[in-house]
């Protein structure tokens, strides 16, 4: 295992003629904490997304726990194995009861028992705070109940790194709390995270670095604290009036 | 309830008006049907005589034919092993109806139904006489077609489906889109008699499967292709977020399509398979241009009998009930299904 959890060099990505990722370098070390913010459409979510190959990327190198990205599926599955993400729209499985989405993969990818399973997928649901909920539906459960099982779903994994693609941008304001709370918690124990979100209170509590992306390129990075008080750019200064208006 | 009733049947001078004419319609049908079938209907004693001179049903030439209907040219002592053969069927649908029969043990109880039907059909063995495929005939070939080549075409349906969404690999999804496309290009009967007079043809001498096995892997490639057309339409459904999920989670590709993809996705399409299901199962009287002897054809040479000729209303409303009862269990399955 390195110090760099996640290392990006001059990573390219277009979707035809539009480039949303121009040539963007990005180093995480173990248990760093990082927020990327950034007004939509400024590939902010696409570079997470590019970490465990959800996009592929056109140039540049990925290298994720010492192994780099390439059309390798063994060297892929891997790194999946590795990094855990929690969606948008938290997309778990709907056919499958809460507890179901949380032992999975576990059983099916790390070749667990059944029984061994269930317990390690009881004991996070008791961390995201939702243990009596294991056998119901994921229809049958409140946004926010069904973001903590797909964040309980990514931790049964064991990863080393956990990737948050705007996780409360899908919910009613009253549940983002719970939510945030439960980032927190993780941030707590020391996990590697990436966090794509507009929710600068937790970027300021838990981040150790915000980095600000627009029209494809990293323009700012720092400490929130510091970033937040004196932005360089006209750029973030627009960025951060809008934010924190609304 | 008779509030709502008269709701429905009288709410306005339109409704009323076509309440009425249609109660005069039925009246006027179910009274004919009535008359012909029961008033002066014939019961199994008559004889075509009898029949003959007032014009009613004839209900004898069913007494009278049945067993020739049900199991063709069968010989006649032996017709009690195509009787167990549709009782056999009969136990395995209502097994298979049944969601918390699924389990893997299923597929062997289905392989297990269908050698013991295959082996009372043939016979040859423990003192029974063996019977030869030209003479089997009646409603075992009908279901024997049907529930094979549903059971077989499913799975075959369900790789295509995939096949044909599998943009990594190129060959195996232009395979795919030609089957498909060939395959429902053409109608059934061109694809029977594909199997029956060409096939031979190409076959190295001394391999000639029998009829039977040729239109039954006819009907399988047929109904696979409809089957694969619904699969994939239930593929598409799905968010793309269920299969980047999965993804995210490492597993693998097989490992998403059965645990996570097909379980939702053939879910959605319980519908229009069912309905592809009811249209195989009555499609099998094509078979009749090859010279089988399904159920419909049998009940058609029952009556060239010329004693009994004139009688066919009476055979083809035996022949549609045994049709109608068949589908109607399996729409009902299918209801089940959907509301589990």
């Amino acid at each position: 295992m390195s110090d760099i959890a996640v290392q990006i060099e001059h990573l390219k990505k277009s979707y035809g003629a539009v480039q949303v990722l121009r040539d963007i370098s990005l180093s995480v070390a173990t248990g760093e904490r990082v927020v990327i913010c950034g007004p939509s459409g400024s590939g902010k979510s696409t570079l997470i997304r590019c970490i465990n190959r959800l996009e592929r990327h056109d140039g540049g190198r990925i290298v994720v726990d010492g192994v780099e990205l390439t059309d390798d599926v063994r060297a892929l599955r891997a790194i999946r194995r590795d990094v855990g993400m929690v969606f948008q729209n938290f997309n778990l499985f709907p056919h499958l009861s809460v507890l179901e989405n949380c032992t999975l993969a576990p059983i099916q990818v790390r070749g667990m028992s059944k029984a061994a399973a269930e317990e390690l997928a009881m004991g996070l649901l008791a961390r995201v705070r939702i243990p009596e909920q294991a056998r119901k539906f994921p229809a049958q459960l409140s946004g926010g109940q069904q973001q903590r099982v797909a964040i309980a779903r990514a931790l049964a994994m064991q990863p080393r790194i956990m990737l948050f693609d705007e996780p409360t941008s899908a919910l009613d304001p009253e549940m983002i709390k719970e939510v945030l709370d439960t980032m927190i918690e993780l941030a707590g124990t020391g996990m590697t995270m990436l966090v794509v979100t507009h929710e600068m209170g937790f970027a300021r509590q838990v981040a150790d670095r915000v980095v600000f992306m627009d029209g494809g390129e990293i323009v700012e990075q720092g400490v929130p604290a510091a970033l937040f008080a004196n932005p360089r750019t006209e750029r973030l200064q627009n960025f951060l009036g809008r934010i924190l208006q609304g | 309830m008779i509030a709502a009733l008269r709701k429905t049947l009288f709410g306005g001078w339109v409704s009323s008006i076509v309440t009425v004419l249609l109660a005069l319609v039925l009246w006027r049908g179910a009274a004919g049907l009535l008359d012909w079938a029961v008033v002066r209907g014939h019961g199994f004693g008559a004889t075509p005589a009898m029949c003959r001179a007032d014009g009613g049903a004839c209900w004898a030439v069913i007494g009278e034919k049945y067993r020739f209907i049900l199991f063709g040219r069968y010989p006649y002592e032996a017709q009690w092993r195509p009787a167990i053969v549709i009782g056999v069927f009969l136990a395995l649908f209502g097994v298979s109806a049944f969601r918390a029969c699924w389990r893997p043990m299923l597929g062997l109880v289905w392989v297990g139904a269908l050698a013991i039907v295959l082996a009372l059909m043939w016979g040859g063995f423990a003192g029974m006489e063996y019977v030869p495929q030209d003479s089997w005939g009646g409603l075992p070939i009908t279901l024997l077609l049907s529930s094979v080549g549903c059971v077989l075409a499913f799975p075959l349906a369900v790789l295509v489906a995939l096949g044909r969404r599998a943009r990594s690999m190129p060959a195996v999804r232009a395979v795919c889109v030609l089957y498909v496309e060939l395959v429902r290009g053409v109608p059934l009967v061109a694809l029977l008699f594909m199997a029956s007079v060409m096939l031979p043809l190409f076959l190295p001498e001394g391999l000639n499967p029998d009829k039977l096995l040729r239109a039954q892997v006819a009907i399988i490639l047929f109904a696979a292709a409809y089957l694969a057309e619904v699969v994939r339409g239930g593929l598409q459904a799905l968010p793309r977020g269920q299969y980047e999920a999965a993804d995210a989670l490492g597993l693998s590709y097989w490992q998403t399509q059965l645990r996570v993809i097909l379980p939702q996705a053939l879910r959605l399409v319980v519908p229009p398979l069912v309905n592809t299901f009811t249209g195989l199962f009555k499609d099998t009287s094509l078979v009749l241009i090859i010279g089988l002897l399904d159920l419909l054809t049998a009940g058609k040479v029952a009556l060239a009998d010329p004693v009994w000729q004139p009688f066919g209303e009476e055979v083809y409303l035996l022949l549609a009930a045994i049709y109608f009862a068949f589908c109607f269990f399996l729409s009902r399955a299918s209801r089940r299904l959907e509301a589990s």
